[in-house]
C-alpha cells in the first residue's frame, strides 16, 4: 500500500508529468508563467485544488450516481477553487491581482477532471490524496521551470530578484504570448531527449497514462496517445500490406503461368 | 510521372544552387547601396548575418547527422534577408542572435529547407522587432554616405548613439511630404537593404530575367497594397496626395518586401490563383498596418501572416484535373 502511494506521487513528478508528458492544463501553463513566482502561485493553488477535490471526489465515489458525475465533480471542483480564491485574494493580493482570471478557471483546468474521472473515482481516499500530492507537484514544478526560464532570460531575473548584470539586454519575447510556446516545447524536447522516465517514451509504452487511456474522457485537450490503439491499427495495417502483397504475387504467378501456357500453344 | 517518356531525357540544369547563386547575385545591388549609404558597419552586420546563417545550418546538420545542406546556398540567401531588414545600427550581437533564430527555430526545426512555414528571416525580424525594439526599430540611422560625411566617417561607420533620423514612411504617416527623388535613389534613412527602390529594381529584373520569379506576386502585392491605402485613405478622410501614395511604393520595406520575401518558393502558393490571393491579402494586410497601425511600416508582420495561410490557400486552389468534377485529390 505505502509502495503504491509512493509511486503514485513519483510518477506524477516525473513519469506521467502533466505538463510535460500529458500536456494537460495548456490554457493556464502557457498564460501565467510570465514569471516563476508566478508559476509557483498557479501550480500550488492547482495543487491545493487537486488534492482537496481527489480526497473528496474519492470518498463519495460510491455516493454519487454515474450518470451525473460530471456535474457532482465539477460542483466539488468548484467549491474548492472558491476558497482557494477567497484564500488568495486575503492573505496573497498580489498574487491573486497577477493571476487574475486564471485562479477561477482552474475550476476547469483538464488535469483536475481528468484525475477525478481516471483516478479518484475508481481508488481509495489515501491513494487518491497520493495521486493528487503528485499530479500538483508534477505541475507546480513544471510551471515553475517555464516560468524561470522565461523571467531570466525575458526580464533578466529569478523569483523577483535581479540576477543578470545591468548590461543584459532582455529578450523580451519570452515573456509574452509566443515565448511560452517556445520554453514549453524546448522543455518538452529536453525531457523527450534525454529519455526522462515518461509513459509517452518509447520503452514505457505498457504503462496506464494519467488519462486512463480513455480519449473519450478528455475534455477538448489534447490526451496523451492510446499506445495500444495505434499499436492494434498498426498491426491491422501490416496485415493488409502483407495481404494486398500476397494477392499481388499470385495474380503475378497466374498472368506468368497463362503467358508460359499461351507461347506453349 | 505516369506520362513519362522513354530515354533519353534532356537535362535541366536547374539546382537549388542556382536559383540561390541567382538571388544572391540579385540582392547585391541593394545591399551594396546599404553599404554606400550607411557606410562600413552595415557591411559588417551583412557580413555577420550571412557567416552566422551558414555556420548555423552548418552545425545543426552535422551535430544531428542529416545530410549537409549548406551548400544549396539557400542558408547564405536566409542571412543576407536578415541583414537588409536591421539598420546599420544594431549592437553586433543581434545580427548573431536573429540568424540563429532565423536558421535554428523557422527553419531547420520545421524540417529544413523547404519545410518552414514563414519566412525564416522575417520570422527573425519580426521576433527582434518584439523583443528588443529599441534597438531594432526606433533608431533608424541617419544617412551618412560617402559624399556627404567624408571618408573617415563611411570607415569608422555610425557608433550606436549616432545622429537617427525619421524614416520617409514615417514622416508620410506624420502628413509631411518627402523627397521622391531621393527616397528611389535609396539616400535617406532606414533599413540596410530596403532603402534604394532602383537597386532593389535591378536586383528584381535580373531575377526576372532569369526566371527565378515570375512578375505575378511582386505586381499584385505592390498594387494591391497601393490599392487598398487609397482606399483606406479614402474611407477615413485622409488627405490623399500623389506625394503619399508614391511616397508609400518607394520607402519603407515594400519593394524589398515585394521582390525577395513575398516571392520565397517555400511560403507563397505555388497555384496561380493562390498567387492572387496571398498578394491581395498581404496586400490589405500590409496597407491595414501600414494606415490603422501604430508604427509607420508593417510589410514584415503582413508577409509572415500570409506566410502562415499558405496551406489553406493552396487546399482552396488546387486546380481541376481536366474532365473531373471539384480540385484533384
Amino acid at each position: 500500500m505505502m509502495k503504491k502511494a509512493l509511486d503514485r506521487i513519483v510518477s506524477g513528478i516525473l513519469k506521467e508529468n502533466p505538463v510535460l508528458v500529458l500536456m494537460l492544463g495548456m490554457c493556464a501553463t502557457l498564460a501565467v508563467t510570465t514569471n516563476a513566482i508566478n508559476g509557483l502561485g498557479m501550480g500550488l493553488s492547482t495543487a491545493a485544488v487537486l488534492i482537496l477535490s481527489n480526497l473528496m471526489i474519492s470518498l463519495l465515489r460510491k455516493v454519487i450516481p454515474g450518470g451525473v458525475r460530471m456535474p457532482a465533480y465539477i460542483v466539488i471542483i468548484a467549491t474548492f477553487v472558491t476558497i482557494v480564491q477567497l484564500l488568495l485574494q486575503a492573505y496573497v493580493p498580489s498574487l491573486y491581482e497577477s493571476l487574475g482570471i486564471f485562479i477561477p478557471l482552474i475550476v476547469v483546468n483538464c488535469i483536475i477532471l481528468g484525475r477525478a474521472e481516471a483516478f479518484a473515482s475508481q481508488n481509495g481516499p489515501l491513494l487518491s490524496v497520493c495521486d493528487g500530492i503528485g499530479m500538483g507537484l508534477g505541475f507546480t514544478l513544471a510551471l515553475t521551470l517555464i516560468g524561470l526560464v522565461r523571467e531570466f532570460f525575458g526580464s533578466g531575473s529569478a523569483f523577483g530578484i535581479m540576477v543578470m548584470p545591468e548590461a543584459y539586454e532582455p529578450v523580451a519575447i519570452l515573456v509574452m504570448a509566443p515565448g511560452a510556446f517556445f520554453v514549453l516545447a524546448v522543455l518538452t524536447a529536453l525531457q523527450n531527449k534525454f529519455h526522462a522516465p515518461s509513459a509517452t517514451n518509447r520503452k514505457e509504452q505498457q504503462s496506464n497514462l494519467a488519462c486512463g487511456g480513455n480519449c473519450a474522457t478528455c475534455t477538448g485537450c489534447a490526451g496523451a496517445v492510446n499506445h495500444r490503439m495505434v499499436a492494434e491499427k498498426t498491426a491491422e495495417h501490416a496485415r493488409k500490406l502483407a495481404e494486398q502483397r500476397k494477392a499481388a504475387a499470385e495474380a503475378k504467378k497466374a498472368e506468368a503461368n497463362k503467358q508460359e501456357g499461351g507461347e506453349s500453344v | 510521372m505516369a506520362n513519362l517518356s522513354t530515354a533519353p531525357h534532356i537535362r535541366g540544369g536547374l539546382l537549388t544552387s542556382t536559383i540561390m547563386r541567382d538571388v544572391t547575385i540579385a540582392l547585391l545591388p541593394a545591399l551594396v547601396m546599404g553599404v554606400f549609404v550607411f557606410g562600413l558597419r552595415a557591411l559588417l552586420v551583412i557580413v555577420l548575418c550571412a557567416v552566422t546563417s551558414v555556420l548555423t545550418e552548418y552545425l545543426y546538420r552535422r551535430l544531428m547527422k542529416l545530410p549537409q545542406t549548406v551548400s544549396d546556398g539557400s542558408a547564405l540567401v536566409t542571412g543576407l534577408i536578415l541583414a537588409m531588414n536591421l539598420p546599420a545600427t544594431v549592437p553586433f550581437w543581434i545580427p548573431v542572435m536573429g540568424s540563429v533564430f532565423a536558421i535554428l527555430v523557422v527553419k531547420q526545426l520545421f524540417g529544413g529547407l523547404g519545410q518552414n512555414i514563414m519566412n525564416p528571416a522575417l520570422a527573425a525580424r519580426c521576433f527582434l522587432l518584439i523583443s528588443f525594439p529599441a534597438l531594432v526599430g526606433a533608431g533608424m540611422p541617419a544617412v551618412g554616405n560617402l559624399f556627404r560625411e567624408g571618408a573617415w566617417q563611411f570607415v569608422s561607420g555610425l557608433t550606436v548613439d549616432a545622429v537617427t533620423g525619421a524614416t520617409p514612411l514615417q514622416m508620410l504617416k506624420d502628413g509631411q511630404t518627402v523627397d521622391l527623388l531621393q527616397a528611389f535613389l535609396g539616400l535617406h534613412s532606414g533599413c540596410i537593404g530596403e532603402t534604394s527602390t532602383l537597386a532593389i529594381l535591378v536586383g528584381g529584373v535580373y531575377m526576372l530575367c532569369r526566371g527565378v520569379i515570375s512578375p505575378r506576386i511582386p505586381c499584385i502585392y505592390l498594387a494591391s497594397t497601393i490599392g487598398f491605402i487609397a482606399l483606406f485613405c479614402a474611407v477615413t478622410d485622409r488627405a490623399l496626395t500623389a506625394n503619399f501614395l508614391v511616397g508609400q511604393l518607394v520607402t519603407g520595406g515594400l519593394m524589398a518586401g515585394a521582390v525577395f520575401m513575398a516571392t520565397d518558393y517555400t511560403t507563397s502558393p505555388i497555384t496561380a490563383w493562390g498567387q492572387v490571393i496571398y498578394c491581395v491579402l498581404i496586400g490589405l494586410l500590409t496597407a491595414l498596418f501600414r494606415v490603422f497601425g501604430s508604427a509607420a511600416e508593417g510589410v514584415s508582420y503582413a508577409i509572415i501572416i500570409g506566410n502562415t495561410l499558405v496551406p489553406l490557400i493552396e487546399k482552396v486552389t488546387i486546380p481541376r484535373a481536366f474532365g473531373k468534377r471539384g480540385g484533384a485529390k
